[in-house]
């Protein structure tokens, strides 16, 4: 069945089974492989992407249940060839190695500042809960994420 | 959502097809259930759902989806009680401030289900109807005495929460029922209630969950009311415990009493996240901290 997605603020219209999720629509059908599939079960939250603003596991959502909605990956977090101040954070606090786990994250802590900007350090852990990280220990990207909500709201006050 | 199926399987695509259907009134649904009854399967969030077709624990052939069925999903305050619509998501109901207001241990078991991603797929509703011994949501709507509704083409039904789950992965619901609501009733005033449940991590299932209301007249407990998870093939109410304690002190002897009665009652078995051992002896410490922290808030208030 042919279904609309907005995604990354582009209309697109894929051809989906009723069996296919929208992990591999997103990879496989529209070339965005920044989203990236790990237990498949919803525990680790690699697949993470937005739905309407919320974020979701895209490897246990069926793509026709998501027809018509805002669909946001790690691809349409940078604007304008402008890393988001989360990328930045992320960069600069050395909260990658070796990266899989990385876009989830990234839009966990997008979801989280957009409903929270200053979050405390127990609401950023309590938040990511649902994203693993096997290398970092997550101390990094807990910090990352401090300093993301720090150069957000200075922008606001510049 | 289980630890006990990690990689046992290739689980990067759904091995099984099915028809979708996307009705988008109650009344289409239900048609659409007798239509395909004992093949089809309703569709809320899905986390329990399609890990369970990924891993071909369920093969159904059509799947009926409540996504599109706006009049399912409602927070509603009445007089006696707060409504609840089968397609109102974990996340919404964790934010609501009535149910931080006055259900503050089923405020306390939804925050604590898996992960933000998962509550924002995951309904209340689906959380009793896919039935685990273990869902987080069942102590505290057991022990407010939460009423089921279920529908069909010819009417609906209320059921009691108590009488609702029937073995793990079972419930009394019919193959042509949908439960459209859960209603909470209003706990008495002036009662506390508590959560608390022990897992390995933050976003496993629990070893052992339990909710308790407590309210005194003085120092006498007047209404008392308990139920653990995951220490039986259904969620459970001691109502031993709950007779035992009502009109007494809450002392140490009775204390000792209680935690007694309810490490009889329960059922628990060994399996991948506990042992049979440590359920009944957590159990016991269970009813302790959740009786002190219903103390201790009721000291607060």
């Amino acid at each position: 069945m042919k279904i609309e997605l907005i995604v990354n603020g582009a209309r697109k219209i894929v051809d989906v089974e009723p069996n296919e999720l929208l992990i591999n629509v997103l990879r496989e059908k529209l070339g965005l492989t920044g989203t990236k599939y790990g237990c498949g079960i919803g525990e680790c939250g690699a697949c993470t992407v937005m739905v309407d603003g919320e974020p979701v596991l895209s490897c246990l959502t069926l793509a026709v249940e998501v027809a018509g909605r805002e669909i946001t990956t790690i691809e349409g977090i940078a604007k304008d060839g402008q890393l988001d101040p989360i990328q930045e954070a992320f960069i600069e606090e050395g909260a990658i190695q070796c990266g899989y786990c990385t876009p989830g994250f990234i839009i966990t802590a997008k979801a989280l500042l957009n409903e929270n900007r200053s979050p405390s350090r127990e609401e950023i852990v309590e938040y990511i809960k649902g994203n693993l990280c096997r290398c970092t220990g997550y101390i990094n990207i807990i910090k990352a994420i401090q300093k993301a909500s720090e150069k957000i709201t200075k922008n606001l006050y510049k | 959502m289980r630890a006990d199926y990690v990689n046992l399987v290739n689980t990067h695509i759904i091995p099984v097809e099915f028809t979708y259907h996307a009705p988008e009134t109650l009344e289409e649904a239900l048609k659409l259930l007798r239509e395909y009854q004992g093949q089809a399967r309703i569709i809320a969030g899905g986390t329990d759902l399609i890990v369970d077709i990924k891993l071909r624990r369920k093969e159904p052939k059509h799947i009926i989806s409540l996504s599109r069925i706006r009049e399912l999903d409602y927070i509603i305050e009445e007089d006696s009680g707060v409504r609840i619509g089968a397609a109102t998501k974990l996340r919404s109901i964790e934010k609501s401030r009535i149910v931080y207001e006055r259900f503050e241990a089923l405020h306390q078991a939804v925050k604590s289900i898996a992960s933000i991603q998962v509550r924002n797929m995951g309904t209340l509703v689906g959380n009793i109807c896919n039935a685990s011994p273990a869902a987080d949501s069942a102590p505290p709507l057991l022990i407010y005495d939460a009423i089921v509704t279920a529908q069909n083409l010819e009417g609906s039904r209320k059921i009691m929460m108590r009488n609702f789950f029937t073995g793990p992965g079972k419930t009394c619901l019919r193959d042509d029922e949908i439960v459209t609501e859960i209603f909470i009733p209003y706990p008495p005033r002036d009662s506390v209630s508590s959560f608390l449940k022990i897992s390995r991590v933050g976003m496993d299932l629990a070893k052992v969950n339990i909710a308790l209301l407590l309210k005194f007249n003085s120092n006498v407990v007047e209404d008392f009311r308990i139920a653990l998870g995951a220490v039986a093939p259904t969620p459970l109410r001691i109502f031993r415990a709950e007779e035992y304690l009502k009109h007494k002190l809450l002392n140490e002897e009775n204390l000792k009493k209680v935690e007694e009665i309810v490490s009889e009652e329960i059922k628990p078995i060994t399996d991948v996240r506990s042992t049979e051992w440590y359920r009944r002896e957590v159990s016991k410490t269970f009813v302790r901290d959740a009786l002190n922290m219903a103390v201790n808030k009721m000291v607060i208030k």
